[in-house]
C-alpha cells in the first residue's frame, strides 16, 4: 500500500534581521560570519506569533493542498522545540483551529531540530497500518540563542505541514531510515531560556556522523544512488553544513540548492528540512525522486525518500508557494527591535 | 654532569579527540616513546600539563599516568609552566638523568582541551597570564599578543603580509607532517581575510585549540650505544628563563627577555651560536610570535623578524628552517604537550627520519618553548652525535 503526502505548507514570518545588524551591535565580523555560516540573514517572528500560531498558518495551507475535511485528519503532530508552554500542547490549540477535534489523535513531540519529521516518521506509520485515514505533521520552531552566541545569527523562526494519507498523494514515501546514537552536542534545561550547545562537537561528530549515516544507511536500504534523485535537503543549521553532507555523498549543488533556504531565513530548526522539502515540491516534476534527511541534536537523523506524483501539478498553486513567502515584502529590524520582539529585553513592571 | 641522549620519541595524530580521554592519548604517545627507545622500564617519569584540571577536571597526573603506563610505583611527576609545560618536564628528565639520579627517564607532556567549549578553554589559558593585573581586566591571550604585534608593527614597521608569511610557511611545512591537526595550506590572502580576533591577529594567526600527547625516552650518552642501534641525538644545552608575567612590567612588549636569556644560556652550554643551528622548533601561538622568537634566538637582527618568513630564510631550504614540524599553528597546540612534539620533531630531523620535510644535513637542533606571553621560556639544543 502507498502512503506519503497528501497536501503541505509552509509559513514564514515576513520580519528579518541581517548577519550585519546582529554583528553591529556585538562587535564581530559580519564578513568572516556570513562566508563562516553561509547565512545572510533570518526571519523574526513577531511578538504575536509563536510556534503554534504559525504551525495553524503551515496546517491551513497543507489542507488546502490536500483537499481533504479536516474531521478526517486522525492525529495531529506538532514537532518542535519551542513549544510556547512547558505544560499544555500546542497540537490542540492547531487541532482546533483547523477543524480536527475532537475525534483525533495529538502530541507533541520534541527532539531538538528533528522534532518536525519525527511526527512525519510516526504519521506515515500509522496511515500504512490503517489506524488513521490521514494525519497532519507539523514542524515548527521560534528558536532562541543567547545574545552574543554564535547561534543567535542563524536560529529563526518558521514551520512546515504536511497531511500523511493513502489517497490523493502528490508525493509517495519509498522508503523511511532512522540513526541515531546518544550524543549530547546541544541541549536546553527545563527553566534555560537559551540552548547551549558544544561548540565545534556539534559538526563532526553530531551533525555529519547522523546525517551522512541515515543518507548513506537509506540508500542502501533502498538500492538507490545520489544519481536517482533529482533533488535532496538535508537538515540546515546554516548554510555551510548541508552543502558539504551534500558534497561528501555525492549530490551536486543544483540538487539542494532548490530546498537550501537556511542562507534566506536561517535555521528553523524543526521546521528546516521540512520547509526546505516545501520548496522543492513547489517546484517538482511527477517522477522527480527527492531523498530527505533531517538532524535533531542528541542526536539522530530521520530519513525519507520521496517519490513526486501527478497530482503535484495540481495542487502547487493552492497555497502560497515557500520562497515566494520569503521574498514577499520582508520587513527588516533593527538589533533593538528584534531583541524587544524575541523577549531578550523586558518592560518594566507597569 | 652526564651528557644525556634522547633515544625514543613517540607522539599521535593530534586533532579533536573527542572519543579519546587524557590517558588514552597520553599512554599510546608513552608507549611509542618506551618502544621506540627499545627499554623496558623507566626509572622515573615527567609529565608537562598546564591545566587538565580545568580542562578535564584531573589533577594528580603523575600518579595516574605512572599506573596507567603500568610502571608504578616509580616517582611519577606533574610539571607546570603555562605553554612551557612540556620543555620544563623535558628538563626536569634532563637533569634526573645527568646528575645521576636515574638512568631511563621519560618525558612527556599532554593537554586535552577540547572536552570543554571555546569560552572556558579560553578562561583556562587565561590563567597563564597575570590574574590581578590581566586577566580580570578581560583581557585574553589573543589580545595579549595582539598588543605584541601592534608594538612590533609600530616600532619596527612590521607588515601585516609578514604575519601571514608564518602562518603559510607554517601551514606549508604541517602539510609534510602526517601527524597534524591542519595540515591543508594556506595562502597569505586567505590569512588576511580570515576571521578577526583581536586586531591585527586574525584566526589564521593563531595557534588552534588541540587535544595531544608526545613523549620522549632519556639515557646517559654514554648508556644510549648499547641501548638503540639508531643514529645517537644528545642534548647538548638546557636552558630556562622567566620574565615578568604580566606585559605591562615589561621594559619592551616588543621583546622576549627571557627567550633570549635562555637562548644565551643555552648557546654557551653548546659551545655554538645562532649562526651553527640547522633548524629550530619556536614557539609560534600565534605568527607574531616565531617573529619576536627568532630575533630573540638571535637568527634575526631585533626587529627584523619579519622578514625570516617573507624572505623564505625560515623556509624549508632557507638559511635556518623554523619549524619543519609545522610549529604549533599547524601541528596543533595541546599546550603541555608542545614541549616535548618540539624534542620529538628535533630528534626525527637530527636522526635524519623526517620524511618529506627533512632538514638537509641537520646537525644542531634547537628547540624553544614559551609561557604565557613569555614569562617563561625554555630552551635545549640537540645534536646529532
Amino acid at each position: 500500500m502507498e502512503v506519503g503526502i497528501a497536501g503541505y505548507g509552509a509559513y514564514v514570518p515576513r520580519h528579518r534581521i541581517k548577519v550585519e545588524e546582529i554583528a553591529r551591535v556585538w562587535g564581530t565580523d559580519a564578513p568572516a560570519y556570513k562566508k563562516g555560516l553561509r547565512l545572510q540573514e533570518k526571519s523574526v517572528p513577531s511578538p504575536d506569533q509563536d510556534t503554534i500560531t504559525m504551525s495553524v498558518e503551515s496546517a491551513r495551507h497543507a489542507l488546502a493542498r490536500a483537499g481533504i475535511d479536516p474531521t478526517r485528519l486522525g492525529a495531529v503532530y506538532v514537532g518542535s522545540e519551542s513549544h510556547p508552554y512547558a505544560v499544555k500542547p500546542s497540537g490542540t490549540v492547531v487541532a482546533e483551529a483547523v477543524g480536527a477535534t475532537p475525534e483525533v489523535h495529538c502530541a507533541d513531540l520534541e527532539f531538538a531540530c528533528k522534532a518536525g519529521t519525527e511526527g512525519m516518521f510516526v504519521g506515515l506509520s500509522l496511515v500504512r497500518a490503517g489506524a488513521a485515514d490521514c494525519v497532519l505533521a507539523i514542524g515548527a520552531d521560534t528558536s532562541q540563542g543567547a545574545p552574543g552566541d554564535a547561534l543567535e545569527y542563524s536560529a529563526s523562526a518558521g514551520a512546515a505541514a504536511f497531511v500523511l494519507a493513502r489517497e490523493r498523494l502528490v508525493a509517495v514515501c519509498e522508503h523511511t531510515y532512522a540513526y541515531m546514537t546518544d550524543t549530547p552536542d546541544f541541549w536546553r534545561r527545563e527553566y534555560q531560556h537559551y540552548p547551549r550547545h558544544a561548540g565545534r562537537f556539534t559538526g563532526e561528530p553530531a551533525y555529519f556522523k547522523h546525517v551522512l549515516s541515515c543518507a548513506r544507511g537509506l540508500m542502501e536500504k533502498s538500492g538507490t544512488r545520489p544519481e536517482d534523485f533529482r533533488w535532496a535537503v538535508f537538515h540546515q543549521p546554516n548554510g555551510k553544513f548541508p552543502l558539504r553532507a551534500a558534497r561528501e555523498l555525492g549530490f551536486p549543488t543544483e540538487k539542494v540548492e532548490q530546498g537550501l533556504l537556511c542562507p534566506l531565513i536561517g535555521n528553523t530548526y524543526s521546521g528546516s528540512s521540512p520547509m526546505g522539502l516545501t520548496a522543492i515540491l513547489d517546484v517538482a516534476h511527477p517522477g522527480d525522486r527527492v531523498l530527505m534527511v533531517s538532524y535533531g541534536s542528541g542526536a539522530g537523523s530521520d530519513g525519507f525518500i520521496w517519490r513526486v506524483e501527478e497530482r503535484i501539478r495540481e495542487v502547487q498553486d493552492l497555497a502560497p508557494k515557500t520562497r515566494e513567502q520569503i521574498e514577499d515584502h520582508p520587513l527588516y529590524l533593527d538589533y533593538g527591535t528584534y531583541a524587544k520582539f524575541r523577549g531578550k529585553i523586558l518592560r518594566a513592571a507597569e | 654532569m652526564r651528557d644525556v641522549a634522547v633515544i625514543g620519541v613517540g607522539m599521535n595524530r593530534w586533532g579533536e579527540l573527542w572519543e579519546r580521554s587524557l590517558r588514552d592519548i597520553w599512554t599510546e604517545a608513552a608507549l611509542e616513546a618506551v618502544d621506540d627507545a627499545g627499554v623496558d622500564h623507566v626509572d622515573a617519569m615527567y609529565v608537562g600539563c598546564m591545566s587538565s584540571g580545568l580542562f578535564v577536571g584531573q589533577e594528580h597526573l603523575g600518579a595516574l599516568l605512572a599506573d596507567q603506563l603500568g610502571m608504578g610505583p616509580i616517582p611519577g611527576t606533574r610539571v607546570e609552566s603555562a605553554c612551557a609545560s612540556g620543555g620544563l618536564a623535558l628538563r626536569q628528565a634532563w637533569i634526573d638523568v645527568a646528575s645521576g639520579l636515574h638512568d631511563v627517564v621519560l618525558a612527556t607532556g599532554v593537554e586535552k582541551m577540547t572536552d570543554v567549549d571555546g569560552g572556558a578553554a579560553t578562561d583556562a589559558l587565561a590563567t597563564a597570564a597575570d590574574q590581578e593585573y590581566e586577566s580580570y581586566h578581560g583581557v585574553t591571550f589573543p589580545g595579549l599578543y595582539a598588543m605584541m604585534a601592534r608594538t612590533h608593527m609600530h616600532q619596527h614597521r612590521t607588515t601585516r603580509r609578514q604575519l601571514s608569511a608564518v602562518a603559510v610557511k607554517n601551514h606549508r611545512h604541517g602539510s609534510k607532517n602526517p601527524l597534524a591537526q591542519f595540515p591543508q595550506t594556506v595562502t597569505a590572502e586567505q590569512v588576511e581575510e580570515s576571521v578577526l580576533v583581536a586586531d591585527p591577529l586574525r584566526i589564521l594567526d593563531c595557534s588552534p585549540i588541540t587535544d595531544g600527547a608526545a613523549a620522549v625516552v632519556l639515557v646517559p650518552l654514554e648508556q644510549a650505544r648499547a641501548r638503540t642501534k639508531k643514529s645517537l641525538v644528545r642534548i647538548a644545552a638546557s636552558a630556562h628563563a622567566t620574565d615578568a608575567i604580566a606585559l605591562h612590567e615589561r621594559e619592551d612588549l616588543a621583546w622576549l627577555a627571557s627567550t633570549e636569556r635562555a637562548a644565551r644560556q643555552a648557546y654557551a652550554q653548546a659551545g655554538i651560536g645562532p649562526d651553527d643551528v640547522s633548524f629550530c622548533e619556536v614557539h609560534d601561538c600565534f605568527t607574531i610570535a616565531e617573529i619576536m622568537v627568532i630575533e630573540a634566538l638571535g637568527l634575526a637582527p631585533r626587529g627584523c623578524g619579519g622578514s625570516g618568513a617573507e624572505s623564505g630564510a625560515t623556509a624549508l631550504g632557507g638559511k635556518v628552517p623554523v619549524n619543519p614540524s609545522g610549529g604549533l599553528k599547524s601541528k596543533g597546540h595541546p599546550v603541555g604537550a608542545t614541549g616535548i612534539a618540539q624534542v620529538r620533531e628535533a630528534v626525527l630531523q637530527l636522526r635524519g627520519e623526517a620524511g618529506e620535510r627533512q632538514v638537509e644535513r641537520a646537525r644542531w637542533g634547537l628547540t624553544q618553548n614559551m609561557g604565557g606571553t613569555g614569562a617563561s621560556t625554555v630552551v635545549h639544543v640537540f645534536e646529532r652525535v
